[in-house]
């Protein structure tokens, strides 16, 4: 047996139905712990209070929101590369979570913005690009609900995404590369981590919550993507006469 | 591991960021207990479309 089993639809059909429960509860377990930590028992800010609390979806929406785009970006390269059907499937089945990431990390950041820069918005290199990404994501949603041939488009998405890929490091460098309002990494694989232990573990909790939230939810969706496309086949013929909706 | 609040109407209040922290995580909470309805929903659409389909694709 061999992974490459796992890419062909009708294996990875019952399976993605198997983890979902399971990347599920491990986000809700996450997300349980991450909030006790954040909310419950993280100390204060000593120079933004409690306001600084927002940190704990800030962050992990915004590293979602940045990540989801570089796994659709690999799909997307795989997917050109190799002519498999499943990868522009898992493209398309991760945009609209992606977009809502993206949404989240700018609502929660106008939020965080106006008590402590005293603005909801700037044009600022940070906010621009993050901006940028949020219509990336729609830019690929539409771009791909206009082809009615699901192979093109998922070709035309796969264009678009690995253009747009540039601007992932141009949101996270932002704040190193110009000056800007929004403040530098929170957490960095170089320096270790300038906050109090239960911030910290608070914030990657929730990250990895989101992260969990994230498969699921694309799992979910790619399952009725696949049932869609595939509904001359054999296997998926078979799903349906054994569903009983 | 203590709980860093004195009283609940000072968690509720968070230090003057009540409508910022609540308005962030109301929000986030919202959106991440929708989508997996909409999800579903869709799922169930597809497969009683696909159904009726294919079994008018009989006759």
């Amino acid at each position: 047996m061999s992974i490459y089993r796992f890419s062909s639809p009708s294996t990875f059909y019952p399976l993605a139905g198997k983890l979902i429960p399971v990347f599920a509860a491990l986000s809700v377990l996450f997300g349980l712990a991450g909030l006790y930590l954040g909310l419950l028992v993280a100390p204060t800010d000593a120079q933004q209070g409690e306001g600084y609390r927002i940190i704990f979806i800030h962050v992990p929406a915004s590293w979602m929101s940045m990540f989801i785009y570089l796994v659709m970006a690999f799909w997307a390269a795989i997917g050109l590369a190799f002519n498999t059907r499943l990868s522009g499937m898992m493209a398309t089945a991760l945009a609209p979570t992606g977009a809502l990431m993206a949404f989240l990390s700018l609502w929660t950041g106008a939020l965080w913005g106006k008590p402590m820069w005293g603005t909801w918005w700037v044009w600022d290199a940070r906010l621009t690009s993050e901006l940028i990404l949020l219509f990336l994501y729609i830019g690929f949603i539409a771009l791909q609900s206009a082809i009615d041939d699901p192979r093109r488009a998922d070709k035309a998405g796969a264009v678009l995404l690995l253009v747009g890929v540039v601007n992932v490091p141009i949101i996270y460098f932002s704040v190193k590369w110009w000056n800007t309002l929004h403040q530098g990494a929170s957490v960095s694989l170089t320096k270790s981590p300038s906050m109090a232990a239960t911030m910290l573990w608070g914030m990657l909790l929730m990250g990895l919550c989101f992260w969990m939230y994230s498969i699921a939810v694309a799992f979910a969706r790619v399952r009725t993507i696949l049932l869609e496309r595939e509904r001359h086949t054999e296997w998926a013929k078979a799903v349906l006469a054994g569903e009983t909706k | 591991m203590t709980i860093y609040w004195n009283s609940l109407s000072d968690f509720i209040a968070m230090g003057g960021y009540a409508g910022y922290v609540w308005g962030s995580f109301g929000v986030t909470a919202l959106i991440m207990a929708v989508e997996p309805i909409f999800v579903a929903r869709r799922k169930g659409e597809t497969i009683r479309r696909l159904k009726r389909q294919m079994r008018n694709s009989d006759f």
